[in-house]
């Protein structure tokens, strides 16, 4: 039978405010256990929360980068459960009144597609802290430095067809909320988690069907792995004529399984009401015409006039606008080389390979956008060749200094005159006399190759340094001649 | 010194008729003599009251002479304190002590106040008797036969008494003015939100007022005045001004209309009270009020909707107390449920605890709707009633208990707690601002009339109350033997 995955994803965005949704206490991650803590936080008797106004407004911004509704009141609930790192027994979540709700991101498929996936909601929420089962023989820490940093839990309609479509959305909703300046990003920190809702039907079947969630799967990476697996192992358990159950479920990289944490049937009863200790939150529309003004140019809206502008594809445009960074530093080194495409790929290909071998961000590459660009400069203005600026493209991230000053210590400037490259001619075809020879008497077909090996000798001869169109135009009149 | 009250003791220790000192060793060697039949306070903090009072003296040396400088004070025992244990009544938190102050203690420290001790509560502000504290009942000065009332039992015994100029209290469902009513008391719940309720131990969030007992209202108005405002450390904290209360107690009451709602003098009302009620309202209209006949057709539900509402609250505002962090932790724990269950069940009381889960059965999935959801609507028609008779009238004067306090061995089934607050629990569903003043004596027990005014009137309710108190010496009467 054909099969058809739909996928859904709840991402649990951790955002940057400087105190905690509920309280004053800082929320810098890795201080020592319990130093971060107030009093509120450890749900002392008479302790109140004070909703925090960076975390609405940076939902807001959320809200209106995704183009969804902001209604004029949302809402703050109890969801109660009991667990040693929720020191209230309650989660204080958005349940029916949202901060943020309808809206949509268009994502950019491998086929340079384009697909809009539609966003359900967005909810402001209290993370909790972490229980330490290491160094406390048998018995568990709690650290409660984490209890109260603020959520946005984005969740998108199960609108995914594959694994790389989840990841390609996991990414836009990555690189939108760091355009935004709302969250780090810090995937190993736990500061973006994603939740995957995964199901299968038969292909054609419109009705859905039942679905496992996937928790907190911690990078992109993962977020594929997880989903391809989970759906390999749904199939299998319907082809042998079982059936999915609805439940929670964990992803074990090492195994690169899921494994079942607890079902629906075991499902908490979470007894949702409205939280007595918080107003509602009203939302006027002037604050959201104020901030609709701050909004930087957004990822999709970034893609669109680098392909417009720049006349590029819109694969490379998503590409260079799947972080502010790169689009920056692209930007940059633009300014200088004044050419769209050679820079491009040379972000796309020489830089990324650089960055990925050293795993590096861009923001930390060794080498600048300024000093690509003129590299890039000296290649447009035929200084040297694609090849021979790879060589200084290496030196300049070695820390050897810049283009020019490398091409110039290194000797490494063109041979752009046409008789000293006709002069490298004729040295080296003298000392290839046989394959003239047999050059001649050859077909086309032949003819064809042998000429690429008497450009290789030509290069090898003039170590690199002659301008290869011109090698290529003064070989060829002297082979045909 | 004996049963003045706080604008009395601030005159004497103006004229230096005695020092702050003085006065406080006077209270403490009360407490000595009589809080062991009574069982007001769990915690007397002598040493510390002596030191405030000290610096109030100081202060008064200095030239300062604000009305609450050097008055002994005595505070409910869920009002968090700094280093002094904050029980809340119950085991649980029998080691408790709170790294920081409520901020209605902060306000009256600041003022100048001493405090002599933590007042014996129901456990948790569950009850309205005054028996269910884990330190033991706190026993009816008047009559000890009798329940004092509750939950802010000590508050009312200890006052009534004379062990404390004045006290502190939460105000949840009636727990300030029942036992107010039943100790010939003044007890204020101010609007919700006028108060902070920032380090206050919560029953039901959307209920709880901090107020005061007091001999008069005049000192009501004193202890408002400190801690009435706006903390931004308590989102429901009003920002409204807030006027000197005092200024406005000698208005004559000329021109203002009591609203009376006829039906509820009927049904279960002791007749005794109800006519007692009713002379104190002819009192109000020889003082210049008149009176009008208001309606208020939803007041026979607020009892039930309150039970729904506040156990709900209460349930999941209770869920804190797990053993984990702080308070009562059972014994060698197998593991994480039985540390909860067992911590839970050692810990918290029988009426703490069957509140709780009746709280979680309303909250549960399948009832919500039906409970939780239907009873907020009622909340808001009774509110709606209340807004709809302040068109017409400024204050409604209705009884504070439908009887007298009732004996201590009663048998009462669960909901008898509830019932008690039958006239007082709509106030704090509204979250209007109510008063229960002395208004006569049956069976040689004080009988209260509860007062109400719209949102933030409360200088309305004092200034009603204080005139009658300046016709009438209800509020003297102090029980027999203190």
């Amino acid at each position: 039978m054909q099969w058809e995955t739909v996928i859904g994803l709840e991402i649990h965005a951790q955002l940057a405010t400087k105190t905690k949704i509920f309280s004053g206490s800082a929320t810098e991650f890795g201080a020592e256990p319990n130093t971060q803590a107030s009093v509120s936080d450890l749900a002392m008797p008479g302790t109140l929360p004070v909703l925090n106004a960076e975390a609405v407004r940076m939902a807001c911004l959320f809200g209106l980068a995704v183009d969804a509704e902001i209604a004029e009141h949302n809402r703050f609930d109890r969801k109660n459960y009991f667990y040693p790192d929720l020191p209230s027994g309650y989660q204080t979540s958005q349940m029916d009144h949202p901060i943020v709700g309808l809206g949509h991101l268009d994502i950019t498929l491998e086929d340079s597609s384009i697909k809009r996936i539609n966003i359900t909601r967005a909810h402001l929420e209290e993370d909790a802290g972490k229980s330490l089962h290491e160094d406390f023989s048998g018995m568990t820490g709690i650290d409660l430095n984490r209890a109260g940093t603020t959520l946005l839990e984005i969740v998108s309609e199960p609108e995914m067809s594959n694994a790389k479509e989840a990841v390609a959305y996991a990414r836009a909703i990555h690189s939108l909320v760091r355009y935004l300046g709302i969250c780090d990003g810090n995937m190993a920190e736990g500061s973006f988690r994603c939740d995957c809702n995964v199901s299968i039907r038969p292909k054609g079947q419109t009705e859905l069907g039942t679905r496992t969630e996937i928790k907190n799967v911690n990078s992109f990476r993962y977020i594929e792995r997880a989903i391809n697996s989970e759906v390999q192992r749904q199939i299998e358990l319907i082809e042998d004529g079982g059936a999915v159950v609805q439940e929670t479920r964990l992803y074990d990289p090492s195994k690169d399984e899921t494994r079942s944490m607890r079902s629906k049937e075991e499902a908490t009863d979470y007894r949702y009401f409205p939280c007595p200790d918080l107003l509602p939150v009203v939302i006027e529309r002037s604050f959201l015409d104020e901030l609709r003004e701050q909004l930087p140019e957004l990822p999709t809206q970034k893609r669109e006039r680098f392909e417009q502008e720049f006349a590029l594809s819109t694969y490379d445009a998503s590409v260079l606008t799947s972080s502010r960074e790169m689009a920056d530093y692209f930007e940059a080194a633009l300014a200088i080389s004044k050419d769209a495409k050679l820079t491009a790929n040379w972000v796309m290909g020489e830089l990324s390979s650089l960055l990925n071998k050293d795993n590096l961000d861009i923001q930390d590459s060794p080498i600048s956008a300024t000093q690509l660009g003129q590299l890039l400069v000296r290649i447009t203005d035929n200084t040297i060749s694609g090849n021979i600026a790879k060589t200084v493209f290496e030196a300049i991230a070695n820390g050897e200094g810049d283009a020019d000053s490398i091409i110039e210590q290194r000797g490494l400037k063109q041979v752009t005159d046409s008789g000293a490259i006709e002069a490298i001619l004729d040295e080296m075809l003298a000392a290839n006399a046989t394959e003239v020879e047999e050059y001649r008497a050859a077909d086309e077909n032949r003819r064809k190759r042998m000429f690429g090996f008497f450009i290789g000798q030509a290069m090898r001869v003039s170590k690199g340094k002659a301008n290869p169109q011109q090698v290529n135009e003064l070989l060829r009149q002297k082979l045909e001649g | 010194m004996q049963h003045k009250t706080m604008a009395q003791l601030a005159q004497a220790l103006t004229n230096k008729e005695f020092s702050a000192r003085e006065l406080t060793e006077y209270y403490l060697q009360r407490i000595k003599q009589h809080d062991p039949a009574l069982n007001c306070f769990v915690t007397v903090t002598a040493e510390q009251a002596l030191q405030q009072a000290e610096q109030a003296d100081a202060r008064r040396a200095a030239g300062e002479s604000t009305p609450l400088l050097g008055i002994p004070l005595a505070h409910q025992d869920l009002f968090c304190t700094q280093e002094v244990r904050t029980s809340c009544g119950s085991k649980m938190l029998d080691n408790f002590v709170a790294p920081y102050n409520a901020q209605l203690i902060e306000q009256l420290n600041q003022a100048g106040a001493v405090s002599l001790g933590k007042l014996n509560m129901d456990e948790f502000s569950m009850g309205c008797s005054g028996q269910t504290s884990f330190y033991g009942a706190c026993n009816n000065p008047w009559d000890n036969s009798r329940i004092v009332g509750g939950a802010a039992s000590g508050s009312a015994a200890a006052v009534a008494a004379g062990l404390a100029a004045a006290s502190t209290a939460m105000d949840s469902g009636g727990d300030i003015r029942l036992p107010a009513a039943f100790n010939g008391l003044t007890g204020l719940k101010p609007t919700y939100g006028r108060v902070s309720r920032w380090g206050m131990t919560a029953y039901a969030s959307s209920f709880d007022q901090a107020g005061f007992l007091t001999r008069t209202a005049e000192d009501s108005a004193l202890l408002l005045n400190v801690c009435a405002g706006f903390d931004e450390r308590d989102s429901t904290s009003a920002q409204e001004a807030v006027p000197d209360y005092s200024s406005t107690l000698k208005q004559p009451l000329t021109g203002l209309r009591i609203g009376i709602a006829r039906a509820l003098f009927n049904g279960d009302l002791n007749s005794h009270i109800g006519e007692a009620v009713l002379a104190s309202a002819e009192q109000l209209q020889q003082l210049g009020a008149t009176l009008v006949d208001i309606e208020l057709p939803h007041a026979e539900h607020a009892v039930a909707i309150a039970t729904i509402i506040g156990t709900a609250e209460a349930s999941t505002n209770m869920s804190r107390f797990d053993g984990v962090r702080f308070g009562y932790r059972c014994e060698n724990p197998r593991d994480l449920a039985d540390l909860y269950q067992r911590s839970r069940s050692e810990g918290l009381g029988e009426l703490v605890q069957r509140r709780t889960l009746l709280g979680a059965y309303y909250l549960s999935a399948e009832q919500y709707q039906d409970y939780y959801v239907q009873a907020q609507r009622i909340r808001r028609l009774v509110k709606q009633d209340y807004m709809e008779a302040f068109k017409q009238v400024d204050l409604i004067l209705s009884p504070t208990s439908a009887d007298l306090p009732r004996a201590v061995n009663a048998t009462v089934d669960a909901n008898a707690d509830f019932l008690t607050q039958r006239y007082t629990v709509a106030a704090n569903l509204a979250g209007l601002p109510a008063l229960s003043l002395p208004v006569g004596l049956l069976e040689q027990l004080p009988v209260g009339a509860q007062l109400i005014a719209p949102h933030f009137h409360e200088a309305r309710l004092l200034n009603a109350a204080h005139q009658y108190q300046q016709a009438t010496d209800w509020h003297t009467r102090t029980p027999a033997g203190f």
